[in-house]
C-alpha cells in the first residue's frame, strides 16, 4: 500500500514532469528591461534590475531575463527593443518617458510580445503602463523638512517639469508648509535625471544660500555627497535607499520598488492572463516605501511621520486633500476635495507658495 | 632597440592598411578584455562585427547600418572639408540640433497640412538653421579672430538649452496631456521622412549622404575651390599667394559643414527619432568628427568609417543585449578602436628601425 502510494505520486510527479517541463523549457518566457542608465546609478535603475532580479527568484527556470544599460531615448531605443523582441523576448519592459514612442513604434511591428512602458501614458493592445504615486513618499519626506530645517529653507533638486516631477514637489511643500508655516522653498532645475556633478552643483548653490534640508528628484547620490560636507544640513535618499549616507545627511529615502508589480506582470503572461492595463501603485501596493528614518530626526518626528505612512497606506488619508490654491491664488481644491488621478497626472502649475515659476 | 625613422613622404600601403590592423588589434585587445570579464571573446567579436551583417537577423540590422551610419557621414563630410583646411568646426552637434529645431520648428508651424512641399521645406529650413549657427563662429572668426574651435563647441551648449526649452515649452504637443516633446513627425504623413523601401533603413538622409560623399568627392578632386581647400591645409602661406581669401574660405567650409549638419538632424528628427525631445541630441555631432578622421578626411574613406563605427554601436547594442556585456565595456571596446586606429597612424608618416642606432 506505501510503496503503491509511493508509486502513484512518483507517476504522478513522472508525468508532471513528461508533460510540463518540456513543454515549459520550449516556452521558457524571455523578459527584457531596457534601462536608462547604468544598473550601478544607485538609484532608479538600480531599482528597476531589483525587480528583474526578483523575478528570477520568484520563477526560476521558466523565466529567462536579458536586459540592457544606458539606452538613449530616441532613435536608438527602437532598434534595441526590435533586437529584444527578434531575439525572443515574449514580454519587454521599458523603464523611462522617454521610451514611449519607440516602445508604441516597436510593439505595432509585434503584437505577439507584450511590453509594458514605464510612467507614460500610451497604451496598446499589447502595450501595458506603469507608474508609481512618487507624491505619497514625497508628502511624508515633506513632513520632516518643514520640521526639520533650522532655517526655514528648504530646497528641490528638480529633473524635467513634468506632471510627476511638478507633483513631488508639491507634495514636498504643502506638508512641509503644514507644520511649519514660516517654510521657504527654492526649486533648482538640473534638466537631468542622473548627472552626478550638475546635481552636486545644484545642492552646492542652495546650501550657499542657506537651504539646510534638501529632497531631490534626480538620481545620483552626489547632492547626498555634497550635504555631507556640511554639519547640521540633511537629506533623503532618492529611488533607492541610498543608505550609505546614514545616519545622516540622509535621513530617509524614498524607495522605489518595482519588485511586486513586475513579479505580478510576468506571472500574468506566464498564466496567460495578461491584459493591458494602466497601474498607478502606491504605498498600498507596496511599491512606494520608505526607508529607515534614522536616530539624526527627533522621535517625534519620526511618529509623525510613521503616522502619516500608516493613514496613506491604509488610504484614509491622501496628500492632495484640500483646501489647496494654485500659485495664483484660484482655488485647485475645495476644503475636502480630494484630487482625482486625471488631476494630477496632467498638474502643470506650483501650489500657492511657492516662489519662483515652472520653466516652459 | 626600436627607433622610428621619418619617411620622406606618407606610405601609400601603409595609409590603405593601417585602418586594417587597427581593427585587429581592437579584436585582440578587447577580446582579452572581454575575456577578462568572464564572456567567450570569440562569441562577443562574433556578435558586434558578424551577427549584423551575417547573422540571423542580418536583414534587419544592415538596415539599421545606414540609419546609423547615415547622419554621422552626411556630418563628418561636411566636416573634413574644414578639417583638410585647417578650420576646425567642432560644434556640429549644435548645428544638428540647430538644424533639427529650425525644420521642425517650420513644419510644426505648418501642421496639420497636407501639401507635399512641406517636407522641401523642412529640409530646406533644417539645412539654414545648421548653417545660421555655424555662421556664428566663422563671422566673429574673420571679422575679430575669434577661435572657431571654442566658439562652435561652446554654442552647442548653447543649442542644448534652446533644445530643451523646446520640448518643454515652444514646440510641445499640445495633446501631449503636459509632457515634454513635439508632435510626432514621422507619424504625420506631410512631414515624415520614412524608410523609401520598407525594411532596407534608406531614407532621405542616406540619400543625402551618399550624394555628399560624391559631391565632396567631386569639389576636391576637379574643382579649383577643393584645391584651395587642399591648399590652404598644407600651406597656408603659398595659398595666400595664390590668391585664396581666407575670410571667405572659412565663410565657405563653415557654412557647408553647419548646413550639412543641421540637414542630418532634420532628416533624423522627422525620421528615426520622430519628434524633438529633451534627448534628441545623441552626440552625432562629436561622433562625426571621429568618423572624419577614421576615414582620414577622405570621402570615401569616410564612408567606410562611418558604417564601421554604425557596426560597432549596432553591434555593440547586440552583444549588451544578447551576452549581458555592461554599457561601458561597449564603450571601452569603441574607444579601443579609435586609440589603436590613431597610434598605428604613425606607420604611415614613420618606419620602425630595429637595432642599435650608428653613433656618428
Amino acid at each position: 500500500m506505501k510503496r503503491r502510494t509511493l508509486l502513484a505520486t512518483g507517476a504522478g510527479a513522472a508525468a508532471a514532469a513528461a508533460l510540463g517541463l518540456p513543454a515549459r523549457a520550449q516556452d521558457k518566457l524571455k523578459v527584457g528591461f531596457v534601462y536608462v542608465g547604468p544598473i550601478g546609478d544607485g538609484g532608479w535603475t538600480y531599482q528597476h534590475d531589483q525587480g528583474r532580479l526578483a523575478v528570477l527568484e520568484a520563477y526560476g527556470d521558466r523565466v529567462e531575463t536579458v536586459y540592457q544599460e544606458s539606452v538613449p531615448e530616441g532613435a536608438d531605443a527602437e532598434r534595441v527593443l526590435t533586437q529584444m523582441a527578434l531575439g525572443g523576448a515574449g514580454l519587454i519592459f521599458t523603464t523611462s518617458f522617454g521610451y514611449m514612442d519607440a516602445t508604441i513604434n516597436v510593439a505595432s511591428k509585434f503584437p505577439n510580445v507584450k511590453f509594458e512602458h514605464a510612467t507614460g501614458y500610451k497604451r496598446a493592445e499589447n502595450v501595458a503602463t506603469y507608474d508609481a504615486r512618487f507624491y505619497e513618499g514625497r508628502a511624508v519626506i515633506g513632513t520632516i523638512a518643514g520640521r526639520m530645517t533650522k532655517s526655514n529653507k528648504i530646497g528641490y533638486i528638480a529633473s524635467f517639469p513634468i506632471p510627476e516631477v511638478i507633483q513631488g514637489i508639491n507634495s514636498y511643500f504643502l506638508h512641509a508648509r503644514k507644520v511649519n508655516p514660516a517654510v521657504e522653498l527654492t526649486v533648482v532645475w538640473a534638466y537631468t535625471w542622473f548627472d552626478p556633478a550638475k546635481e552636486a552643483d545644484a545642492a552646492k548653490a542652495m546650501l550657499e544660500q542657506g537651504v539646510d534640508v534638501i529632497a531631490q528628484h534626480t538620481d545620483s547620490t552626489a547632492p547626498l555627497a555634497e550635504m555631507a560636507k556640511t554639519p547640521g544640513v540633511i537629506g533623503f535618499g532618492q529611488a533607492s535607499d541610498m543608505s550609505a549616507f546614514k545616519p545622516t545627511p540622509r535621513v530617509a529615502s524614498i524607495i522605489d520598488n518595482w519588485a511586486p508589480y513586475y513579479v505580478k506582470r510576468v506571472g500574468a503572461v506566464l498564466d496567460g492572463t495578461w491584459t493591458s492595463t494602466h497601474t498607478w501603485g502606491g504605498m498600498k501596493d507596496g511599491e512606494v516605501v520608505i526607508g529607515e528614518i534614522t536616530e539624526a530626526v527627533p522621535e517625534e518626528v519620526r511618529a509623525e511621520a510613521q503616522a502619516m505612512i500608516e493613514a496613506i497606506t491604509a488610504g484614509s488619508y491622501h496628500p492632495f486633500t484640500g483646501p489647496i490654491n494654485k500659485q495664483d491664488g484660484s482655488v485647485f481644491l475645495a476644503e475636502g476635495e480630494v484630487a482625482t488621478d486625471e488631476q494630477l497626472m496632467s498638474m502643470n502649475f506650483f501650489v500657492e507658495g511657492i516662489k519662483g515659476d515652472i520653466p516652459s | 632597440m626600436i627607433r622610428l625613422e621619418k619617411r620622406p613622404s606618407p606610405s601609400q600601403g601603409w595609409t590603405a592598411a593601417t585602418p586594417l590592423l587597427a581593427v585587429a588589434l581592437t579584436m585582440l585587445a578587447g577580446g582579452a578584455m572581454f575575456a577578462l570579464l568572464g564572456k567567450d571573446p570569440l562569441a562577443a567579436i562574433r556578435t558586434i562585427f558578424w551577427d549584423p551583417l551575417f547573422g540571423e537577423f542580418a536583414w534587419y540590422f544592415r538596415g539599421q547600418l545606414l540609419v546609423k551610419g547615415g547622419p554621422l557621414i552626411l556630418i563628418a563630410i561636411g566636416l573634413s572639408l574644414g578639417f583638410r583646411a585647417g578650420i576646425w568646426n567642432i560644434g556640429a552637434e549644435g548645428q544638428y540640433i540647430m538644424g533639427a529645431l529650425a525644420g521642425a520648428g517650420l513644419g510644426l508651424a505648418l501642421y496639420p497640412d497636407a501639401g507635399r512641399w512641406v517636407f522641401p521645406l523642412m529640409v530646406a529650413a533644417g539645412a539654414a538653421g545648421g548653417w545660421a549657427w555655424a555662421m556664428i563662429p566663422a563671422i566673429l572668426k574673420v571679422r575679430f579672430r575669434t577661435n572657431e574651435i571654442l566658439v562652435s563647441l561652446l554654442l552647442v551648449y548653447v543649442a542644448q538649452n534652446l533644445l530643451a526649452s523646446a520640448a518643454l515649452g515652444w514646440l510641445r504637443n499640445p495633446e501631449g496631456a503636459g509632457f515634454p516633446g513635439s508632435r510626432n513627425l514621422s507619424q504625420w504623413p506631410a512631414a515624415a521622412n520614412p524608410e523609401l523601401i520598407p525594411g532596407t533603413g534608406m531614407h532621405w538622409g542616406v540619400v543625402a549622404a551618399f550624394l555628399a560623399v560624391i559631391g565632396a568627392h567631386v569639389l576636391l578632386s576637379r574643382h579649383q575651390l577643393g584645391y584651395h581647400i587642399r591648399l590652404a591645409g598644407q600651406a597656408p602661406r603659398a595659398a595666400r599667394f595664390a590668391g585664396v581669401s581666407p575670410g571667405r574660405l572659412t565663410v565657405f567650409c563653415m557654412g557647408v559643414s553647419g548646413a550639412l549638419a543641421g540637414m542630418a538632424g532634420l532628416f533624423e528628427v522627422t525620421g528615426p527619432a520622430g519628434q524633438i525631445s529633451i534627448d534628441f541630441a545623441s552626440g552625432y555631432g562629436f561622433t562625426a568628427i571621429i568618423v572624419a578622421f577614421l576615414g582620414r578626411l577622405h570621402p570615401v574613406g569616410i564612408l567606410l568609417a562611418g558604417l564601421l563605427m554604425a557596426l560597432t554601436y549596432v553591434g555593440g547594442d547586440n552583444a549588451a543585449t544578447n551576452l549581458g556585456l555592461p554599457a561601458a565595456a561597449i564603450q571601452a571596446f569603441q574607444g579601443m578602436l579609435l586609440f589603436f586606429l590613431l597610434s598605428v597612424d604613425v606607420l604611415t608618416n614613420y618606419r620602425i628601425r630595429f637595432g642599435r642606432r650608428e653613433i656618428a
